[in-house]
């Protein structure tokens, strides 16, 4: 566990939240969340649902509008301005729960559209870069084919190789694996387990406890959109201190 | 055997014999001819519904099935024999003599052809082609009709047609270039044109695009972003119209014809392509307008589309042919044509705009949210993921309303513009070919030319549909 910690360097923050606030309507729905992540950490924000964790990641690339407090994102501030969303979505990347692929685009082009129409890629250059990623996901051989060819693993492995093309700071994942069958999340946990290893900033909202044990410098646990406790892996599984921690736990691990 | 024993003799699977191992497969069987070649078509699609006999009901039912097969199947054959008769075997071909009305005529009408004769007068047709097909345009002229349509003709099939190369080119030259050429090659240009007009344009789409230029570099303001995003489309607009004027203006050396000399199927196809080509761009705008967040652009197209929808084309048709030179300022004249084919291009972008509507409500929010996600703009996640999706689903519904405009398009016969039907019924009204069968046979030709173009288009979007095709 040692070993993980190292690549963390603590006085680069990617990821700053301060006192943020959000509603939807009526409903509170983010309560005073202060976060702070550093280049290199592998944060798992776990939590029953409707507690506010995916609003949370969707909160850092504008896919949902905060109302009060500050986000920063790679020493940008998310804000109104349009050129500053630009400027923060080219540097995060997000896997969703349901994969997302464009069905009229071929993979490769899937992988290719972001950095040719938002970099400015050239193209050979840009399929180059898709190929890389494909091959690390283990794909490569499907780069012609279409997402619906495709097995709900494979997709989400596609998924995570067409944020990796835009080669981002930072990696979202929401629920990557919550839309698999038991026997293809492996494969994609292998894809992200992978990515870690090689010092990828990452926020994951997930139900896999066995990744964040294994790959999570922090454990974030929310309920009612607040953050309730966080905790190195180890402690925060093998010694929980708050009772909606240990009651989640309980109900999750229990089985 | 009793019940008991034949349980036993089944292998394995039931409560009391649990352990079940296969040692040798079970046979691979051919298929009954039920199911395939000629006796598995027929049996699937016409006797399966009649092959039951096991009760008095089901008896009653095979019986009745079968009887109304065979009225269909009656009725079909006469229907189409009665069709081909008229068209083909009863029909007058050729009229060596001369004799116009007279070589359709039966020997009680004073012709030569027997008692209750019944068929198409094909001569007629032949006689009127030229009118049917150009209307009044003048004779000496219609090469340059034909050279319009063979022109046109073969950049589109050049664009249809998968394999060939430079579609993408070709197909900018047909929408850009073309129009300009079919338009000096049917009117004769040359009327000239007010250098204001064509001045302001010019100047206002330049500013246009330099906005657009000076936007995408981040020069202005952020509350600009909504304009910039659409004045680069919208000064090239407004520079095509002002080259679109002065091309059309001057002269081109050819013989002037006045729009109301153009008529028949010339029309129908002027009109027809222009809506159709135009209300595509202007109905995904208006789509995208109507679901916009930005509430002046949404309700400016709720107002457009509905109040469009809300009126029948006869009205607007007349609004353009009589009110508009009402409000015209005196000595401008607007020729009654583009009149007409503003009318219908802007109601019939307003249907489009709602087919649209229906596919863009289709996606995903998910892929906007992919989109936004990567960085994409709106106009680039328009252009590059909703729009292609969203305009493959609703293909039927887009050739739907397509060949609806297409047909529509005789209805301008009523201001006084001679289409394919309007033209065909007026040479109804010669009686050096008055005849029983006259009418008949106009209409005969009408129906099919119509049916031609409709069948036409409905199978190119089959066949986009199977292309475009991604097994999701």
């Amino acid at each position: 566990m040692a070993q993980k910690n190292n690549k963390v360097s603590p006085d680069e923050v990617v990821v700053s939240m301060d006192h943020v606030n959000k509603w939807f309507g009526q409903f509170h729905v983010l309560r005073d969340i202060n976060l702070q992540v550093n280049r290199g950490e592998r944060i798992v924000i776990c939590g029953p649902s409707g507690s506010g964790k995916s609003t949370l990641i969707r909160c850092l690339n504008r896919l949902e509008e905060h109302q009060q407090g500050d986000i920063s994102v790679h020493g940008i501030e998310l804000n109104n301005d349009v050129k500053n969303i630009d400027e923060i979505r080219r540097e995060v990347g997000m896997v969703f729960q349901h994969f997302n692929l464009f069905p009229h685009l071929s993979i490769l082009e899937n992988c290719m559209l972001a950095p040719v129409w938002v970099r400015k890629t050239p193209r050979v250059e840009a399929e180059e870069i898709a190929m890389h990623f494909l091959t690390r996901v283990k794909i490569p051989e499907q780069a012609h084919k279409y997402p619906g060819q495709l097995s709900g693993g494979q997709q989400q492995r596609v998924a995570i190789a067409r944020a990796l093309c835009m080669q981002p700071q930072l990696m979202l994942f929401d629920e990557p694996t919550s839309a698999l069958d038991p026997e293809m999340i492996k494969e994609v946990l292998d894809t992200m387990v992978e990515l870690a290893e090689d010092g990828m900033t990452m926020i994951c909202v997930t139900h896999e406890m066995g990744f964040a044990r294994k790959v999570a410098n922090r454990v974030i646990f929310m309920d009612e959109g607040q953050i309730i406790e966080q905790n190195e892996p180890e402690a925060f599984f093998n010694n929980p201190q708050s009772d909606r921690t240990k009651l989640f736990l309980s109900q999750i691990l229990g089985h | 055997m009793t019940k008991k024993e034949k349980k036993i003799m089944r292998p394995g699977l039931d409560s009391h014999n649990l352990c079940f191992v296969r040692y040798e497969d079970a046979p691979i069987l051919p298929a009954p001819p039920s199911e395939v070649g000629v006796t598995g078509w027929l049996y699937h699609n016409i006797f399966q519904s009649m092959n039951d006999f096991s009760s008095i009901q089901s008896c009653i039912k095979s019986i009745l099935a079968a009887l109304f097969t065979l009225f269909v199947f009656y009725f079909f054959v006469t229907q189409l024999y009665g069709f081909i008769d008229f068209a083909l075997i009863s029909a007058v071909w050729s009229d060596p003599e001369g004799l116009k009305r007279q070589a359709c005529w039966t020997l009680e009408q004073g012709g030569s052809l027997p008692d209750g004769w019944h068929g198409a007068c094909w001569p007629y047709i032949i006689a009127k082609a030229k009118f049917i097909m150009y209307g009044a345009y003048p004779g000496g002229e219609l090469w340059r009709v034909n050279l319009t349509y063979l022109i046109g003709g073969s950049m589109l099939a050049w664009v249809l047609i998968e394999p060939l190369p430079f579609r993408k080119l070709v197909g900018f030259v047909l929408l850009v270039f073309y129009p300009m050429f079919a338009t000096v090659m049917l009117s004769g240009g040359g009327g000239g044109f007010s250098t204001t007009v064509v001045g302001v344009s010019t100047l206002l789409g330049l500013s246009l695009l330099t906005i657009s230029r000076l936007g995408k570099k981040g020069e202005l303001p952020k509350i600009f972003s909504d304009i910039v995003a659409i004045s680069g489309t919208a000064g090239w607009a407004l520079i095509f119209i002002a080259a679109f004027i002065v091309v059309t203006g001057f002269d081109s050396g050819l013989i002037n014809v006045d729009t109301r000399d153009w008529g028949g199927l010339l029309i129908t196809l002027v009109v027809a392509t222009t809506a159709i080509v135009a209300s595509l761009p202007l109905g995904i705008l208006l789509a995208l307008g109507r679901r916009s967040e930005m509430p002046i652009a949404r309700s400016l197209s709720i107002i457009f589309i509905e109040f469009w929808r809300g009126v029948p084309l006869i009205t607007v048709l007349f609004m353009a042919s009589v009110m508009i030179p009402l409000f015209m300022p005196e000595g401008v004249n607007f020729d009654s044509l583009l009149r007409a084919l503003i009318g219908v291009t802007l109601w019939q972008s307003a249907y489009m705009a709602e087919v649209i509507r229906g596919g863009l409500q289709a996606i995903d929010k998910g892929q906007y949210e992919a989109a936004d996600s990567m960085g994409l703009t709106y106009w680039q996640s328009m252009r590059l993921i909703i729009l292609p999706q969203a305009l493959k689903h609703v293909l039927p519904g887009i050739v739907n309303t397509v060949i609806s405009v297409f047909k529509d398009t005789s209805l301008v016969s009523i201001v006084g513009i001679f289409d394919l039907l309007g033209a065909t019924q007026s040479t109804l009204a010669d009686a050096a070919w008055s005849t029983p069968v006259q009418s008949p046979t106009g209409y005969l030709v009408v129906a099919s030319i119509f049916f031609v173009f409709c069948f036409g288009m409905s199978r190119y979007s089959m066949y986009l549909e199977r292309k475009l095709n991604r097994g999701h």
